[in-house]
């Protein structure tokens, strides 16, 4: 039945899930994605955690740190004039996570030894997926606590995301009882929960990561259980108006005399900068044709990193992209219903 | 050592380097020029994507070589990895009797972790590598390391995996039966009561049983480990790095070879994917301020393009300078209009790796400059 078409309301899309893990192959720009989304959601007013579990040094360098250590650190500080929320970020690693789960466990003398004798390897390889269990474990308590309004998990690439997701899963077969298995319970609650934790995954408008995009959804979605936000199609090269005029043509109209080699260079530019473009816009069509999910289009950075300057314009550019979801086509039901859950879970 | 002279020489070829940046395609590469220069070679990869998997022949599950049919003169095989069936065949072939490796296959907590134990894969993908070396049906063996989160992790995962295997814990508690002392029974029956009260009795149980069945076999596995790192020190085995042009895999590619200096061994050649090409020789700052003074005019969009795509060309390469130093051979392959997923595709990569009439020239300029 065809409806007036509603855009999505960027806060509401950002309180939708507490939880966002980001996901996506090696050198999509997943943690910039990452970035993006806490930035963007701060800037909407809300409070953003970001977790990292690989020690990725593109994170802090973003917000134009050095570091990011087990404890939690601000990445940005909040600005209320200008109606920005705070940005903090910690690490999770197994074995921070490990040794904190045994503490908490009654478990803390033994903890300690265990991790001298290199035993806690051997305990945590002997239970195959407790490492991320205990992780997402950490991650499930900082959202029942509800660290930040927003809290952004920078998951691992992608064909370990999906065991990593599923460790929760995994164990509850392997491990019937006990504490083990109550956790895995307890993280499948919260992945399998669309009003607590949604997945956004992170492409390139390239063949394979496309590829390996429709691949992941299907299989997150068939095997975990979870639910996906809108997808990301990173680094895309916008258009320029006036490249398709041929340099010499140009160069008279602006009354410009061309330099030596210029014309050519420009056109070798120009044509590569197009074909690129096409390719991407091909994929994007392409993933949009396999995966039923809107897509959220990032700008490529021509700049030598990534630091708070670009971060923001990324950041604006995610808002753009969220504010010009037709809320019709997320299923404006869906949207609706889990909002409605999550307000009264809350 | 040029690529061309690799193909040509070596026995064994690693392709090494972070995840996403062609490693498994530059292995097929490699392979194929191997068949065209006349030898019998095969690849192994590991979780290759789709088409390129269908386009090799490895549309099934095999564990064993396939031949890809092509108009070279040499052979081309590949076979997929299958990190499950090498171990099992390997507890197979170690096993005293087949009881004792019914009793190790059919247990639990083996199933769990031959596929899922860290370093299992790299450990497979090396005894795979031994396998297929002594096979006399090759003459050259290339490898597409897994993508480890650390290239470190490859080097280590032989001893990871072995250590593992015969971990002090794991003998202690296998003490009764080889008669070790008392009081430090006691404390390991102790720690397992904690660590079942954790992980659950039923694993602990499976894992002990599995140990037990498993009692007798480390030394195999080692002394095993032991040869196929041999392996990689032997001369006729060459590391190629495989790089995408962006700092954080050309970092984690640096600091592989570094770990690679450290063991003692070298990187023979460095591939780089992905490329941006450079269309001036001009200055970042010439074309930027020319965009800038064109900046409003109908030449203005046409600076702004080649300023852009100039800047990032030149950061690729001044990413790569310190990485270049590291290895004898570099090879630049660009970015191209389709993703790889046929011998065609294979063989005009191929064209940017291996010396021949139309051999792209920045490929030498790098090295001059």
């Amino acid at each position: 039945m065809p409806t007036k078409r509603v855009n999505v309301d960027p806060v509401r899309y950002f309180t939708n899930a507490r939880l966002v893990i980001v996901a996506g192959k090696g050198g999509v720009g997943k943690t910039t994605v990452a970035a993006t989304l806490a930035n963007a959601a701060a800037r909407c007013g809300l409070s953003a955690l970001v977790i990292d579990l690989e020690g990725s040094s593109g994170l802090p360098r973003a917000f134009g740190l050095d570091r990011i250590g087990y404890d939690e650190c601000v990445l940005r500080d909040a600005d209320p004039q200008a109606g920005h929320g705070e940005i903090r970020a910690r690490r999770i690693t197994p074995d921070d996570a490990l040794v904190e789960y045994l503490d908490e466990h009654g478990l803390k003398r033994i903890s300690k030894r265990l991790a001298a004798t290199g035993a806690l390897d051997v305990v945590a390889t002997a239970t195959p997926g407790i490492k991320d269990i205990l992780v997402l474990g950490k991650v499930k308590q900082l959202e029942r606590a509800a660290a930040a309004d927003v809290i952004v998990l920078d998951a691992p690439a992608a064909g370990h995301a999906i065991t990593f997701l599923q460790s929760a899963r995994g164990l509850l077969d392997a491990v019937q009882v006990g504490p083990i298995n109550s956790q895995a319970k307890d993280v499948l609650a919260l992945l399998t929960d669309p009003s607590r934790c949604r997945v956004m995954l992170v492409t390139l408008g390239e063949e394979t990561p496309v590829n390996e995009l429709i691949e992941t959804a299907y299989a997150l979605e068939d095997r975990i259980g979870v639910h996906l936000t809108p997808v990301v199609v990173n680094a895309e090269l916008g258009d320029i108006d006036g490249l398709d005029v041929d340099p010499s043509k140009a160069a008279k109209a602006a009354g410009v005399k061309l330099r030596r080699g210029e014309r050519q260079a420009f056109v070798e530019a120009a044509d590569f900068r197009r074909r690129r473009r096409s390719l991407q816009i091909a994929q994007a069509e392409r993933l949009a044709d396999a995966l039923p999910l809107p897509q959220i289009h990032l700008p490529f950075c021509f700049d030598a990193e990534i630091g708070p300057t670009q971060l923001d314009r990324l950041a604006d550019a995610m808002i753009g992209g969220i504010g010009a979801i037709d809320a019709a086509a997320v299923g404006l039901a869906d949207l609706d219903q889990v909002a409605v859950h999550g307000a009264g879970a809350s | 050592m040029t690529l061309d002279a690799l193909v040509a020489e070596r026995r064994i070829i690693i392709c090494a380097g972070s995840g996403g940046v062609g490693k498994t395609t530059t292995a097929a590469v490699l392979a194929m020029e191997a068949a065209r220069k006349g030898r019998r070679a095969v690849v192994v990869t590991i979780d290759p994507a789709k088409r390129l998997a269908d386009a090799l022949g490895l549309g099934g599950i095999g564990n064993e070589p396939e031949r890809i049919e092509g108009d070279w003169p040499g052979e081309m095989s590949a076979v997929m990895l299958d990190t499950k069936g090498t171990f099992d065949t390997l507890v197979e072939t170690y096993s005293e009797s087949p009881e004792q490796a019914a009793r190790i296959l059919d247990n639990r907590f083996y199933r769990n972790i031959s596929g899922a134990l860290s370093g299992t894969q790299e450990y497979m993908a090396m005894e795979k590598l031994y396998a297929l070396h002594h096979d006399t049906s090759f003459d050259l063996v290339v490898v597409d390391t897994p993508p480890t989160r650390h290239a470190l992790d490859f080097l280590d995962a032989p001893r990871r995996l072995t250590h593992f295997l015969d971990h002090r814990l794991y003998r202690v508690l296998m003490s009764p039966a080889r008669g070790m002392m008392k009081a430090v029974h006691v404390a390991a029956q102790s720690f397992v009561r904690s660590v079942s009260k954790v992980v659950g009795a039923e694993v602990l149980d499976d894992a002990l049983a599995f140990f037990g069945a498993f009692s007798g076999m480390e030394e195999g596995f080692k002394e095993r480990a032991r040869v196929v790192l041999e392996l990689l020190d032997d001369p006729a085995t060459a590391f190629v790095l495989v790089a995408a042009p962006r700092r954080d895999t050309v970092t984690e590619a640096h600091f592989f070879a570094d770990r690679l200096a450290d063991a003692g061994l070298g990187v023979a050649a460095l591939v780089v994917n992905r490329i941006h090409p450079l269309f001036t020789d001009d200055p970042v700052a010439q074309l930027e301020s020319r965009a800038d003074d064109l900046a409003g005019t109908p030449l203005g969009p046409h600076a702004r393009n080649l300023a852009e795509f100039t800047a990032i060309a030149r950061r690729e390469r001044t990413h790569l300078e310190g990485l270049a130093k590291t290895a004898e051979e570099v090879a630049l392959v660009p970015f191209l209009d389709t993703d790889v997923h046929d011998i065609a595709g294979l063989e005009h990569i191929g064209s940017f790796l291996f010396a021949s009439d139309d051999t792209p020239t920045e490929r030498r300029s790098r090295k001059r400059g």
